[in-house]
Order: structure tokens, then C-alpha cells, then sequence
């Protein structure tokens, strides 16, 4: 702080509370209540980053989150940094790091500033013209162009912060606490409405809090200090909720918002410790009003980009507001009055300007007679032609406009300055309207896009819908927000406003220069580097929708989202192609507003809580027991239970094993299970599977499979006739929510005279299913009354029994080929049927076996698993299961697909085995199969889905998916992997037990 | 984000329930009556209007209930919500 910068201010700056804070290794001061981007223009510095495609030197522009330039990485940690933070947003805290993005091997010398040079050679649409041809080439050019795109760096380890959701729900939204939400949420409540008001800054009162002149009165107050009465007055207002540092997102239908609150960002990293860093509001409320502002455009004119060329309202408020000087020879350019409100602020600081220039003929409203009775040079009817300074601006030259406007005359001027402060006028902030879906009309008094309709219970006022002057401001928020609240009387009807009122008006979009156009840099978006140029030869070129401009030149595409820059390329594109600005429309604006970090939208969501898991019964058991899981649906699984250092294969084979030879037993709780009870049930069945149901007794269990609509194979199970009309049909782990809303759509919309009512019990009971030789004896152990001869229990039946207390379903159902039982019991006893299951067992060497078993025990039997074997392109032909297909039922779901004219085809994908010429050979799941691997392009006859070694066998099979496979039993086919081709032949889909002889033990 | 009024419940948020799809396409009687084409029109075809189009809404996560709604697919603005079995309004 060796020049003299700061003012003395403690209004809003603490200067009591000095912070420290390093800015490219360099360690610098500020205080408590400035941001970083004031801290950093108190210590002279403005360049702070490199543009994008020239590296141009760029400066502090702005003080809010129109920024283009001065964005920045903030924090060095693997985890906790965080690129393309605009250093006008970011409160300064103690211990901050930041560094410039975009420049190497500095922001002071970067070697991408050579760009600049070559500038001529990189028009708008250069990397779509240069790396189109040869197309081959794209994958070489990729890496390099990947290189230099992209501002920042990403972290790279897992974020530790913590991220918050909450539901919120208000009468009134109130989104921007400036003067004109303030007076509205005030309004509202004194109509006894719940208030929501939002204020992205650390402050509530917008620009008019630091408002230090003389001319603008509230009721004979100065507005500053009228303002201050006010917002006491609503902090302790019960009516309404503040919520401050909280920016909104994103506006959706149906007044649904989403914003994000910053809640430890300003504070020192120790202080962060255990608190929820951001918050992410859900909001739903009854009427929004949006309040948002304007935003000051700036002038488009030779290298209009220098450090040290900034907005006039930023100029001012870190003067009025942070007490910082941004430089100490100033000089002002402008084309309307609000200006001269920089001007007085620079001269009530004591700050030297050195001139107004000012594009317009003269004006001679109050504020600009108080600034020429000051003394101060204003310059009328004069454009600025060009600037100097490459690291910072020292001087511009100024010219007169001739009369159209478009060039200049006269003599050159050069004033000296070490900060530039343009004005181009103000640009309402409809981002939010627009988002809403709103529709926008244009003002051609002040080239302005303002509100116009919307579908939504929403209003916008203030500056957000273009009034700009203070009287306007206060009485037509008041006068808007009690029609919107059809409110009759207010208690801010008698208001007395003086300000100062605007009388003329000019705008040119892009000044001219003395030197052509081709030969000037007047830069419209200043991260992305797009001039007036750039805009113009895409319009030469033939781009003509604004939306294609946008795209071709970048313009507008970058972080801030063409905040600063749209206004100016709509102009230019408008006066080029002598259309109406109205008629040539807007980009469009998406959400979010301003960038939110992955960890705000995500909240809680991450690690164990990114998806909830469902656990069984005897879940504990296999963790005790060493089991590996896997997901099914939500569901963790045992999938195998490795010993001793087992690999996967060897567990697999030694609980397959173990399965076929003595006996295994597997948790079967995940099975979908549905309770179909009412006088219809049977007939609902028949309808909703392929086979018939009519004559299935009670105490009988049988197979059945579900198709949809279109005749593709949808879920297969097992269902049990537990009574009359009482029925538990089991469905796949996986689609067992699916059928149930299935069976409930065709319930309530297609067969509503069925008497039938569905229950999901999936949760309510546990499955423990024994199975091999010896599960019959096990049984016995365990159900000592149970009669087990085949005659008594044969197999596809069902006995309900009692162990103790407990209630028991035992259902003699197999899915591996082997003689087995499930056990059904209410959930609560899950574990201790398991557990008495395993101990019963013991003698038997009781295995338990997990899903990857069980799915190779039933592959040897050609058992299909729904999802795996088929894919929603599978009729019940498909899979040759013809069998299942009821002829003499008149119509169940997807019948009539069944021969449709594709479904009929003999040239569909059919399944079938496949076994290996090496049976020690496995094959790949998903791999390819074909017949002729040298003619190309190769013909793919299919795919294999299920593949496994058997250990019972002692070979490999596999199932496969296989263009005309009826036919093919027996050929000999290919399937070439990446490093060898293996030689299979195509078999029968039955591997095991072809005659079904182990099912009765 | 809409907000839907469940005949049965209420005011919900949308995210409570799941779309079926354009409504009134009654399943056939007699599908094995139909010729392919005419199936076809059943199972594949489905309308999609600027403008007011019935559809079918589930409340999933509420009460399981079906119900149609009249929505306007040009600014979502939902004009009518009527249960199942009832006629579409006239809009």
C-alpha cells in the first residue's frame, strides 16, 4: 500500500481486523470486509489473469458476478481448490490463496501471450475451420487443442466438505435484497405474508446503502441513510426470513427455486472446521418478485480491455463502499448520467479526475450541472479512439464523433490515466424471468430487453424491469407490488423521492476508431476474446440466428455466461443487418445463474448415502461369514463366500460343488414377493402370465413368465397358491418394484371389475433356501413332524408349518436342478431359521452359497435369468420356452405380439448353449459370435450371456443369444477375442440332468 | 419442477409421482381380432402435440394411484386433473 489508495471508511470495512492473503506467492494485506478484489486494487494490482485465446492482460473489471477477468484458483490443496472463482465475489478471509489461471510461466510474462501476435491469423471459427480436414487427423490434433482449452484446475482428491438440502416453502419470494425488494418484502408483510427474501451479498440494501450524494432524498433523508431505517425495520420483521450470501440458481416451473447459500467461504480455513460449507435451498413459493438489479454495460471501442479499464458503478463502489481508490489519475467515459455519480464520489474521496468523456451532445440534467459546477472537465460529442499501457493503462486518446456517429474527426487528445471508468448504460438482470420461462420486449428508449409475459405468479421490479431512477424505483415497486398483493393501501403511498433525472440519451454500440476496423481490438467478451469483429465476419459468413453467432464466436459462452457481453453483440449484429434489436430475440438463459460446485447439487448424496441399500435378515451373518456382496437393484447380495484366500473362481467352484454333491443354501430373501389376494386372483394370473392358472390347487406352486405388451419376455417367478383366493407370486430381486406397479397399472386403468388387491411383502419375510442330496434329511432335522415323502410333498408344493412360534412357509421349488426347500418366515426370524438351517446342516457339510454360484448352478440347467439372458428383445420363442405359452387362453399380455410379423420371423436371435472346443476354455459375457471372421465388414450372428465353468462337468458353458440358433445346433461358429479367436460349438441349452432326476434328491 | 394435485392427496411435488404416457388408449378387447397394423397402432402409436395432451400420472410415491391430468406441453401449465375412467374434458 505504498500509493496512497485507501480511504478512510469504516462503514462497511473493518479496519481494525487486518487479514493476510497470498496472491501469486506474494503475501498482501487487507481488512476485514473487502473482497478479494478490492484487497487486491488497495494494493495497486490489477491484472490478475490472462484472456483465453490472446492472453491478453486482463484486470479487475467489476465488483460483482459479472465479472469476466479477474477469475481465479483459490486454495493450493488437492482437495479443497477451486478454479474460476470470481475474485469480486469471494470475502476476503485470513490465510486466502489465490493464483491466476490461464498464463504460464506468469501472469506478469506469459509465453500464450504471443497469441496476441498471431492474432490475425485466429479468427472466430478457427479451430472449426482448421482441424476439420482431414477428419483422420482430428485424434492428433485432439490432444493439443484439449491442452490449451479449459480455465483452472480441478481438484483432484475426494472433496471433505460437508454440502446441506433443505426444503423451503413462502407466500412471497423475494430474490435480490436492494432498495426495490426491500420495500416489497416490507409491503408484504405488512399484508401478514410469509417472506423469503434473498440477497446474494454479505448485506442487504443493494447499491443505495453506500449511496453518498447529495442529490437523491428519501421523505427529505438522505436515501443512504433512509435505507438503513429501513432494513432495521425488517431484520426484526417475524414476517420475513433472510437469508443473505444465498444466491439463486436456478428459476423452474411452477414458482419451484433453487438457491445456494455460502455459509464458511468467508471464513478463515480454521474456522470451517465441522460446518456445513453450502446449503442448497428448495424452494416452492406461492408468488415470486424478482429484484434482482441491472448491471452496467460497459463501451465497446479500441483495446477497450486494458487493466485499469473498469465498469464506472465498480469504480464507485470501491470507493463509497470498500474505501479503496482503483487509481489515482482517473478519467471517466461514458453515454448517460449515472456516471457523474463515479465522478462525485471520486471528487468527494479526493481522488483526481482528470476528465468526463462523454459520447453524447451535452446534457443538462442536476447531477451533471453539480459535476460541471465542480470544475471538471467534460468532454462532449467525444469517443475514446484507442488506448495505451500493456500491463496497465497510462493513456487514451480521445476524438470527436462526427455527426452519424460512426467515425471520428479533429485532432487526437491524449489524457493521461491510470484508471478508466466506462459506463455504457444499464442492462436489467432477466437471467431468472427468462429461465422461468418469460418472455421478454424490447425498450428502445433504453436499448434494454425488459420483462414482458409470463405464465408464472411472478413479478419483477426495480431496475430487474428497467427503471433505473430512484423515483421510478421506489413508486413502481410500491405501486406494482401492491397490485401483484391486491393490496389496497400501503404505508409507503405518500413517499417523497428527489433524484436527479436523466434528459438525454445516446448509444452506438461499437465506436468507431480512427484506424479501421480490421485493424482494431474492441473486445465485446472479454473472457472468450470476442471483438466486434469476430462478429461481423461471422455474419459475412452467413451465420444469421444469434444463436449461431453466439456459438461460432464464443461470444457469451464462458463463466459469466455473457453477462457484460450479449447486449453489445445483439447491438452490433442488429445495426449490421439493419434488423430491430426487438425482433432479433435473445440468446437463451439457462440456469444456473452463476456456477454451483458439484458438491451443492449433490448435498448429502455422496459415499454410503449416494444410493440407499436394502439389506436382509440375515445380512450380518454374511459379513460374519466372510461374504462378498454384490448390488442387485438396491439390494447388497452375498456373492460368494472366499476361504482361506480363495479367488472367486475357486469359491464358486468348491460352493457349487458342494451344492450338487451334499448340500448348500442360499439367502433367497431379495426375490420380489407380491400377496394377491381377492375373488379374481385367478383370473388376474391368467392374464397377466403366458401360462394357465385356472386348475393350480391350493398348496401348489408353479413357474411363470411375464411378458409385455409388445411380446418381449418381462420377469419370470414362482407363485403359490396358498388359498382360495389367496396367491404369493415371487418376482426377479431386480424387477420386483416394476411388476408391482405394472400389475397395479392394469388393475386400476385396463381391468378395473377385477376383484383383486396387491400387497408388497417383499420386506416382510425372509427366504432361506436349502438345496442338494441332503436337503431333505436336513429338513427333517429341523421340521421333525414334516412329512417329506415325495407322495405327501411332492416337488412345486408348498406346506405351511410351525417351528415353535414361527410361522413357516416351505415351498419344494428349485432353481439349481437339485432337490430344495425355501423357507419362508417373517423377517424378524430370518437369521435364526439361516442360522438353525446351517447348524441342522452341519453333518452335511451345509455350503453357503452366493448369487455367482447360484447363477452357474442354474446355467448347467438352462434356467434363464431375466435381465441377463434376455435383454427386452426376447419373445418366450426366443428363448425356445414354447412350452410356457398357453393355446388356449384367449388373451394374456403381449399374446397378440406373439405374431406380429417381426416376432414371427425365424431369423430372430434365439438362445442357445455354446460349448467351447477347449473345455477349459471360458468364454467372455458380452462376447461377440461369428461365423466367418475373414469377410469383412464381420457379420455378428450374436453375443454370449451367461458363461461359466462347470466343476460337475468339468468343462465350460455358456448361453448365447444366436441369430437363427434353432437352426445352428451342432455348427461350429467363432468368437474372436482381442487376442485369440475361440473355436465353440452350438448345443442344447440344457447342460445337466437333462431327464430332471436330481430334483427328487 | 410441477406441482401436481393428486386427486386423492393433494398438492404433491412432482417428484411423488411418475408419468404413464398419453391417456385413453383403452387396451383392445379382442387384440387376437386385430390385424398387425392395427395392433401396432395400439402398442406403438402415440400422440405427441404442442398444446393440450391428456396423459396418465401415477402418484408412486403417495398413494399408487392413477389419474389423468390435461397438461398443456407448451408451458406445462397443467388445466385439469381428472380420475380414471372419467372422460377428457373439453379444453
Amino acid at each position: 500500500m505504498s500509493k496512497n489508495l485507501r480511504i478512510n471508511n469504516k462503514q462497511f470495512v473493518d479496519e481494525t481486523r487486518k487479514l493476510s492473503f497470498i496472491f501469486n506467492g506474494k503475501k498482501l494485506y487487507g481488512y476485514k470486509g473487502d473482497t478479494l478484489a478490492s484487497a487486491l486494487l488497495s494494493n495497486d494490482i490489477h491484472l490478475v489473469g490472462r484472456s483465453f485465446k490472446y492472453h491478453r492482460p486482463r484486470g479487475i473489471m467489476t465488483s460483482g458476478s459479472e465479472e469476466p477477468n479477474a477469475i481465479l484458483q483459490i486454495g493450493n490443496d488437492d482437495a479443497l481448490t477451486e478454479p474460476n472463482v470470481r475474485a469480486t465475489e469471494i470475502e476476503l478471509y485470513d490465510g486466502l490463496i489465490c493464483n491466476s489461471q490461464n498464463c504460464w510461466p506468469s501472469v506478469n510474462f506469459d509465453i500464450g501471450g504471443i497469441n496476441n501476435l498471431l492474432s490475425p491469423l485466429l479468427p472466430a471459427g478457427f479451430y472449426y475451420k482448421t482441424f476439420m480436414w482431414p477428419a483422420s487427423f482430428w485424434e492428433k490434433y485432439e490432444y493439443f487443442i484439449r491442452k490449451s482449452a479449459g480455465l483452472g484446475k480441478s481438484p483432484t482428491k475426494q472433496d471433505p466438505d460437508m454440502y446441506d438440502h433443505r426444503y423451503m416453502h413462502c407466500d412471497i419470494l423475494i430474490v435480490g435484497g436492494g432498495v426495490s425488494g426491500l420495500i416489497a418484502a416490507k409491503i408484504a408483510s405488512d399484508d401478514n405474508k410469509k417472506v423469503l427474501l434473498l440477497e446474494d451479498k454479505e448485506l442487504l440494501g443493494g447499491s443505495l446503502i453506500y449511496d453518498d450524494n447529495d442529490i437523491s432524498k428519501i421523505d427529505n433523508q438522505k436515501s443512504s441513510e433512509w435505507l438503513k431505517k429501513l432494513i432495521e425495520n425488517i431484520k426484526n420483521d417475524k414476517n420475513i426470513i433472510i437469508k443473505t450470501r444465498t444466491s439463486l440458481a436456478a428459476y423452474h416451473n411452477y414458482n419451484f427455486l433453487l438457491a445456494r447459500q455460502n455459509l464458511t467461504d468467508h471464513l478463515s480455513v480454521n474456522d470451517r472446521n465441522n460446518k456445513i460449507r453450502q446449503r442448497l435451498y428448495k424452494i416452492r413459493a406461492k408468488k415470486v418478485i424478482i429484484s434482482t438489479g441491472a448491471i452496467e454495460r460497459p463501451q465497446v471501442f479500441h483495446n477497450n480491455d486494458r487493466p485499469g479499464i473498469m465498469l464506472a458503478s465498480a469504480v464507485k463502489k470501491y470507493i463509497d463502499y470498500y474505501g479503496v481508490r482503483c487509481g489515482l489519475e482517473n478519467v471517466i467515459f461514458t453515454n448517460n448520467d449515472s456516471a457523474y455519480e463515479t465522478a462525485l464520489s471520486l471528487h468527494k474521496s479526493g481522488t483526481k479526475l482528470n476528465a468526463i468523456v462523454d459520447i453524447r451532445e451535452n446534457s443538462s440534467s442536476e447531477i451533471v450541472n453539480k459535476v460541471k459546477s465542480l470544475g471538471i472537465q467534460i468532454y462532449w460529442n467525444h469517443t475514446i479512439a484507442n488506448t495505451k499501457g500493456y500491463k496497465r493503462i497510462n493513456k487514451v486518446t480521445i476524438m470527436k464523433l462526427n455527426d452519424k456517429g460512426n467515425d471520428v474527426i479533429g485532432k487526437k487528445i491524449e489524457l493521461n490515466c491510470d484508471c478508466l471508468a466506462i459506463s455504457g448504460g444499464w442492462t436489467p438482470m432477466v437471467h431468472l424471468f427468462t429461465q422461468s420461462g418469460g418472455k421478454l420486449k424490447f425498450d428502445n428508449k433504453d436499448n434494454i430487453f425488459v420483462p414482458d409475459k409470463t405464465n408464472l405468479n411472478q413479478l419483477s421490479i426495480g431496475s430487474a424491469k428497467g427503471d433505473f431512477e430512484l423515483d421510478d424505483v421506489l413508486k413502481n415497486s410500491i405501486k406494482d407490488t401492491k397490485k401483484f398483493l391486491q393490496i389496497e393501501n400501503s404505508n409507503y403511498d405518500k413517499i417523497d423521492v428527489q433524484c436527479s433525472k436523466e434528459k438525454e440519451k445516446k448509444n452506438i454500440w461499437l465506436l468507431p476508431s480512427d484506424k479501421p476496423l480490421s485493424k482494431t481490438k474492441p473486445f465485446l467478451d472479454y473472457q472468450n476474446d470476442s471483438t466486434a469483429k469476430d462478429i461481423k465476419l461471422a455474419l459475412r459468413e452467413g451465420f444469421k440466428s444469434i444463436e449461431h453467432v453466439k456459438r461460432y464466436t464464443t461470444t457469451g459462452m464462458g463463466t459469466d455466461q455473457g453477462k457484460l457481453a450479449n447486449m453489445h453483440a445483439l447491438g452490433i449484429v442488429a445495426d449490421t443487418t439493419n434488423t430491430n434489436m426487438g425482433d432479433l430475440g435473445t440468446t437463451t438463459f439457462r440456469p444456473p445463474y452463476t456456477p454451483l460446485t458439484f458438491g451443492t447439487i449433490v448435498g448429502r448424496n455422496v459415499g454410503q448415502f449416494f444410493d440407499i441399500f436394502r439389506k436382509t435378515p440375515m445380512h450380518e451373518w454374511h459379513v460374519d461369514n466372510n461374504a462378498k456382496f454384490e448390488n442387485v437393484g438396491q439390494w447388497k447380495r452375498a456373492w460368494y463366500y472366499p476361504k482361506d484366500g480363495e479367488t472367486m473362481h475357486d469359491a464358486v467352484q468348491r460352493e457349487s460343488k458342494a451344492a450338487r454333491e451334499s448340500s448348500g443354501i442360499l439367502d433367497a430373501s431379495t426375490l420380489g414377493k407380491i400377496d394377491i389376494q381377492g375373488t379374481d386372483a385367478n383370473e388376474f394370473l391368467n392374464r397377466v402370465y403366458t401360462n394357465a392358472w385356472s386348475k393350480l390347487q391350493i398348496g401348489k406352486c408353479r413357474y411363470g413368465l411375464m411378458l409385455n405388451e409388445d411380446g418381449m419376455v418381462y420377469d419370470d417367478g414362482v407363485t403359490t397358491k396358498l388359498g382360495e383366493n389367496h396367491y404369493l407370486m415371487t418376482t426377479t430381486t431386480g424387477g420386483a418394484a416394476n411388476v408391482m406397479s405394472k400389475l397395479e397399472d392394469y388393475l386400476q386403468t385396463e381391468w378395473p371389475e377385477l376383484n383383486v388387491f396387491l400387497t408388497s411383502v417383499t420386506d416382510h419375510y425372509a427366504t432361506a433356501s436349502v438345496c442338494g442330496p441332503n436337503a431333505k434329511k436336513i429338513i427333517n432335522k429341523i421340521f421333525k413332524d414334516l412329512d417329506l415323502s415325495d407322495e405327501s410333498f411332492p416337488h412345486m408344493s408348498f406346506k405351511e408349518v410351525k417351528l415353535g412360534n414361527i410361522n413357516c412357509r416351505v415351498m419344494r421349488i428349485s432353481f439349481t436342478g437339485e432337490l430344495s426347500y425355501e423357507i419362508n418366515v417373517e423377517a424378524s426370524y430370518g437369521k435364526y431359521i439361516w442360522e438353525k438351517c446351517i447348524e441342522a446342516g452341519k453333518e452335511f457339510n451345509i455350503t453357503p452359497y452366493g448369487t455367482e454360484t447360484m447363477h452357474l448352478l442354474r446355467a448347467e440347467k438352462g434356467f434363464i435369468i431375466v435381465g441377463q439372458d434376455t435383454d427386452g428383445t426376447m419373445t418366450p420363442v426366443d428363448l425356445q420356452m414354447d412350452w410356457i405359452i398357453s393355446k388356449k387362453k384367449y388373451d394374456f399380455i403381449g399374446k397378440r405380439s406373439l405374431y406380429r410379423s417381426d416376432t414371427i420371423r425365424e431369423d430372430r436371435k434365439q438362445l442357445v448353449g455354446l460349448l467351447t472346443d477347449d473345455p477349459n476354455e471360458i468364454l467372455e459375457e458380452g462376447a461377440q459370435i461369428v461365423k466367418d471372421e475373414n469377410k469383412k465388414p464381420i457379420n455378428m450372428l450374436g453375443h454370449v450371456t451367461s458363461s461359466y465353468f462347470s466343476p460337475t462337468l468339468k468343462k465350460s458353458i455358456a448361453l448365447a443369444v444366436l441369430k437363427e440358433g434353432k437352426k445352428l445346433k451342432g455348427q461350429k461358429l467363432l468368437v474372436p477375442m482381442i487376442d485369440k479367436t475361440i473355436k465353440v460349438t452350438v448345443s442344447d441349452t440344457v447342460f445337466l440332468d437333462k431327464e430332471n432326476e436330481r430334483i427328487n434328491g | 419442477m410441477f406441482l401436481i394435485n393428486c386427486p386423492y392427496c393433494g398438492e404433491r411435488d412432482q417428484s411423488e409421482f411418475v408419468s404413464g404416457g398419453e391417456a385413453h388408449i383403452a387396451r383392445p378387447k379382442q387384440p387376437t381380432e386385430l390385424n398387425d397394423d392395427q395392433w401396432a397402432e395400439y402398442l406403438f402409436m402415440r400422440k405427441n402435440i404442442k398444446g393440450i395432451q391428456f396423459e396418465r400420472w401415477n402418484h408412486a410415491h403417495g398413494c399408487r394411484k392413477w389419474f389423468n391430468v390435461a397438461r398443456d406441453t407448451s408451458n406445462d401449465k397443467i388445466e385439469k386433473i381428472y380420475k380414471m375412467g372419467e372422460q377428457p374434458p373439453k379444453l
